[in-house]
């Protein structure tokens, strides 16, 4: 016996609610998908029925709940726009194959599947055009109507998208009274409602607007010629779109005089910079004033903007120079600025820089009066993706990089010097020294300054095992300590 | 001298501001007019509502408050000493036009830049005012772009990350030698500790939004379409390895969204010290595939730019073709087997194929018929890789292997008007 066959009828071309309880109705009857007739209000009737094509309405309901994958909901909305005839078919099949299928929906290689992606991302295309093609014209309001500027739009859509499309008209243009007028369906918002009507001829639009001349001049001078490249352009812009587009008239006069234009732009003579002669003494200016004296920190940190004494600063932001109190009698002297600290152009802001204050802290060291600096004034790095991990300077960075710190040390003149790690160690004493060998005990520098040498606070932060890290710290405190005792003793 | 009209001055400052590639409009957030009944809306991904005959997308009204400048760069048509005609536009204007445009359907919303006039501070202010007419009187909710100047004092850098949605500054140039040479004016440590400014406060914007555990006010927003840069490509000597090293350490330092490179393109007033030849546009195209490759498929800048001659980008193929041919001993890469890290480099599958193929093998093992629904451009892919029906047999070995990728040496970028 032949099966029964069912018809249904959508209420428009793209009515996913109707499709949606139709097709529940159907499945939870077993219906196969070849035996359902789809079709919209005001098709043309099919030449010849199927037979005993029956009303869906007429199956049970049943227990009709069927709980889907979102995913498979958004696909489908998408895919009832296509303007194919066998939309609902696909939608229903897939629908029904979902059953013994759960895997289906991740299956990109599936036909079923593949073809329902095709249509979705055409479906996608079309709405997404509609949002960059649609050209809205005022026109003057009907006698009595509001005083709301009111703007009509004509558009010829490939798919059923009007319905699913109007909604992002209306969230941008909310302040506005519009319609969008196309040959299957219209949406029209009136600052408060969303409505929908039967389509129109294209007569109905309006024809021009004053703001378009002004459009079509910023078309035109946006242009540049020289870079002529109309594949490009039609791959995005086809030609269809073109006759509701008030610009679209100037593109094939531009293309023809971009060769033109190009050719007078390299006739022209090139000019001289007007200015060089200003702009050079300026720069020897600039440059004098480099070699200026340096008489204070502000002049130190002004010259260090433009070192390049070493490469590093090729890729850092910019020198970070020490900062704190002209006249301390501490100073405290990191490796190097790391990422925060090349940011902000101050030394130990960042994570490094709150293990230190903490334990500054517990000292009974005020860090306002300590003079913080770095060893070296560039934050070195190595890229790993979009990140920047800190490396360690080499001995030549840091050796080119002393002559700021002696510098800073000239300037400050500080009774009691703390080198935080290795690197601050060496810069300080021009020797290859190991933390071990100096940790403990204070040296006398060659110009009467006491050096206390102890860990940098990052390596507290990179240590994983909690017991070495409480090590470290307790390293740290110790050695403050010591340099603050000395600083006492100093008076 | 009479005014010249509103035409004319947007001729004139829409031709001023087209060097600049940056048209994006995407990632501020979800905003839109219903509730406050005003204009304009971003939703994830901007829209492009034109395209001009050079290809590039029309998304913002792209404009210049004035082409009048003091400095001379020797790259910009708005050089001090370009003989071009200057117009200038007050901020209302700006405001005007954009809604004009923006009401119907022209534009996403507005990318403003302009030369610098008197002092930094006093172009910046004339710039806030326009946008802040726009957000106020206009309520205007679209897209803005706003092309800062790193001189400006920080407090209108911040109220510039208040309004506007995307912030950019630009580097201008590759290399510090660059800029010395060609805008002699301009500082590139005053411009990176800028861009550093604009990372911390987008920074602290997002960790206060995130970190809202007392049900305080909103925290005000900072530029959350983030910021962006431009170099100029061909101006100066630097190589290609040269400009990807300097992204990859802009988009690390200053967490930028994009970072874009405009072929050095002839001006009407040329500057006696540019080169007199402008590099082939393929240039640029191929800086913006090794930059994706960077940003989206887990390459390493000196992977790149192991895959150059000489620091130069090949022009004929793309840069991971050009690394795939360097590197044949990891191909062939088996799709039902490798992780995706591998799956992204195999020529001609791009990350939508990966997540297909990802997505798809957890059910059954994947055969030609498969990939060719997932990818385009499977004949390229062919030499290296294996599926559960296609093994390369010494493909990868052949010596044409190579010439059968390269494309036809006549093959040209522009197509004849
Ligand atoms: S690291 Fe030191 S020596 Fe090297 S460029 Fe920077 S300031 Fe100069």
């Amino acid at each position: 016996m032949m099966p029964v066959t069912y018809a249904v009828t959508l209420a428009h071309d793209a009515d996913f609610t109707g499709w949606r309880s139709a097709a529940r109705r159907l499945d939870a009857n077993h219906v196969q998908p070849g035996c359902v007739q789809w079709r919209c209000e005001g098709d043309p009737q099919p030449d010849f029925l199927l037979p005993a094509a029956r009303p869906y309405q007429e199956l049970p309901t049943g227990n009709a709940a069927r709980t889907v994958p979102g995913a498979f909901v958004s696909l489908a909305q998408k895919l009832i726009c296509h303007s194919a005839d066998d939309r609902f078919t696909l939608a229903y099949r897939l629908f029904r194959r979902l059953r013994e299928e759960p895997q289906l929906l991740s299956d990109a290689g599936d036909d079923d599947m593949h073809r329902a992606h095709l249509m979705a991302k055409a479906v996608s295309r079309d709405a997404h055009k509609m949002k960059a093609f649609v050209r809205f014209r005022e026109v003057t309001p009907d006698q009595g109507a509001d005083d709301r500027p009111h703007f009509v739009a004509w558009f010829e859509p490939d798919h059923h998208i009007v319905d699913a499309t109007a909604p992002f008209f209306m969230r941008r243009f909310a302040g506005q009274s519009w319609s969008i007028l196309t040959p299957e369906r219209c949406a029209h918002w009136d600052g408060e409602t969303l409505s929908f009507t039967p389509g129109v001829p294209r007569s109905q639009a309006p024809d021009g607007d004053p703001a378009e001349d002004l459009w079509r001049t910023y078309f035109a001078s946006t242009f540049n010629p020289a870079r002529l490249m109309v594949k490009a352009m039609t791959a995005e812009m086809p030609k269809k779109y073109w006759k509701n587009l008030p610009e679209a008239q100037l593109i094939d006069p531009l293309i023809a005089d971009a060769q033109k234009r190009h050719q007078a732009m390299q006739d022209t003579a090139p000019r001289a910079p007007a200015r060089s002669t200003r702009v050079r003494r300026d720069h020897e200016a600039g440059s004098r004033a480099a070699d200026a004296p340096i008489r204070s920190l502000d002049d130190l940190a002004a010259a260090g903007r433009s070192c390049t004494r070493c490469p590093l600063h090729c890729g850092a932001t910019q020198a970070v120079p020490g900062a704190g109190p002209g006249d301390a009698p501490l100073m405290l002297v990191g490796e190097q600025p790391g990422d925060h600290e090349d940011i902000a152009g101050k030394p130990f802001v960042g994570p490094a820089g709150d293990v230190l204050n903490d334990v500054l802290r517990e000292t009974g060291i005020l860090r306002d009066r300590a003079f913080v600096t770095n060893a070296v004034k560039h934050f070195k790095f190595e890229l790993r993706g979009r990140r920047r991990l800190h490396r360690s300077p080499d001995a030549g960075e840091v050796a080119h990089c002393q002559w700021w710190l002696a510098k800073e040390l000239e300037l400050v003149r500080p009774r009691v010097v703390v080198a935080l790690g290795v690197t601050a160690a060496r810069a300080l004493t021009g020797q290859t020294v190991t933390l071990n060998a100096m940790r403990g005990a204070v040296h006398d520098m060659a110009d009467g300054t006491q050096l206390v040498v102890t860990n940098h606070p990052s390596a507290l932060l990179r240590q994983r095992n909690a017991e070495a890290a409480r090590q470290l710290r307790g390293n740290m405190l110790a050695d403050l300590t010591t340099a603050r005792r000395c600083l006492e003793a100093a008076g | 001298m009479p005014q010249k009209s509103l035409q004319d001055r947007l001729a004139i400052l829409a031709d001023a501001a087209k060097y600049d590639a940056s048209c994006a409009s995407s990632g501020a957030g979800n905003r839109n007019a219903l509730k406050d009944k005003g204009i304009g809306s971003t939703e994830g991904m901007g829209i492009c509502h034109a395209y001009a005959p050079d290809g590039r997308c029309i998304s913002l009204l792209k404009i210049l408050l004035t082409n009048a400048c003091i400095y001379d760069c020797a790259y910009c048509i708005n050089r001090v000493s370009s003989n071009v005609e200057r117009a200038a536009f007050t901020p209302a204007e700006v405001a005007d036009l954009t809604m004009a445009f923006y009401r119907r359907n022209y534009i996403e919303g507005l990318f403003l830049s302009s030369g610098i006039i008197r002092t930094s501070d006093y172009t910046m202010e004339l710039m806030l005012e326009a946008v802040r007419l726009l957000r106020t009187e206009h309520r205007f909710s679209g897209y803005v772009h706003l092309k800062t100047i790193p001189e400006c004092s920080p407090e209108l850098m911040s109220e510039a990350g208040r309004l506007a949605d995307r912030l950019s500054i630009n580097v201008e140039l590759p290399t510090r030698a660059g800029l010395k040479q060609l805008a002699p004016e301009k500082d590139e440590t005053t411009i990176r500790t800028a861009m550093g400014h604009v990372r911390s406060r987008i920074e602290d914007a997002k960790d206060a939004r995130r970190d809202r555990t007392l049900r305080r006010a909103k925290p005000p927003r900072f530029a959350p379409g983030g910021q962006s840069t431009q170099m100029i490509v061909g101006a100066d000597a630097a190589s290609d390895a040269e400009i990807l090293t300097t992204s990859a350490t802009l988009y690390a330092g200053y967490g930028l969204r994009r970072v874009y490179y405009s072929a050095f393109s002839p001006i009407p007033a040329p500057s006696a010290v540019l080169p007199l030849k402008a590099p082939p546009l393929k240039r640029e195209h191929r800086l913006y595939q090794a930059d994706w490759l960077h940003r989206f498929y887990g390459f390493e800048m000196p992977e790149i730019e192991a895959a150059t001659t000489g620091g130069m980008l090949d022009l004929d193929i793309d840069p991971k073709l050009a690394w795939a041919l360097r590197n044949r001993h990891v191909f062939p890469v088996d799709v039902n087997k490798a992780d995706r890290e591998m799956l992204l480099r195999i020529p001609g599958i791009g990350t939508t194929a990966v997540k297909a193929i990802l997505k798809t093998r957890r059910h059954r093992s994947l055969r030609l018929d498969d990939l060719s629904k997932m990818t385009r451009a499977l004949k390229r892919a062919l030499p290296f890789l294996v599926a559960a029906d296609w093994r390369p047999t010494q493909m990868l070995d052949a010596a044409g292997l190579e010439a059968s990728l390269r494309p036809p040496k006549q093959m040209e970028l522009f197509d004849a008007p």
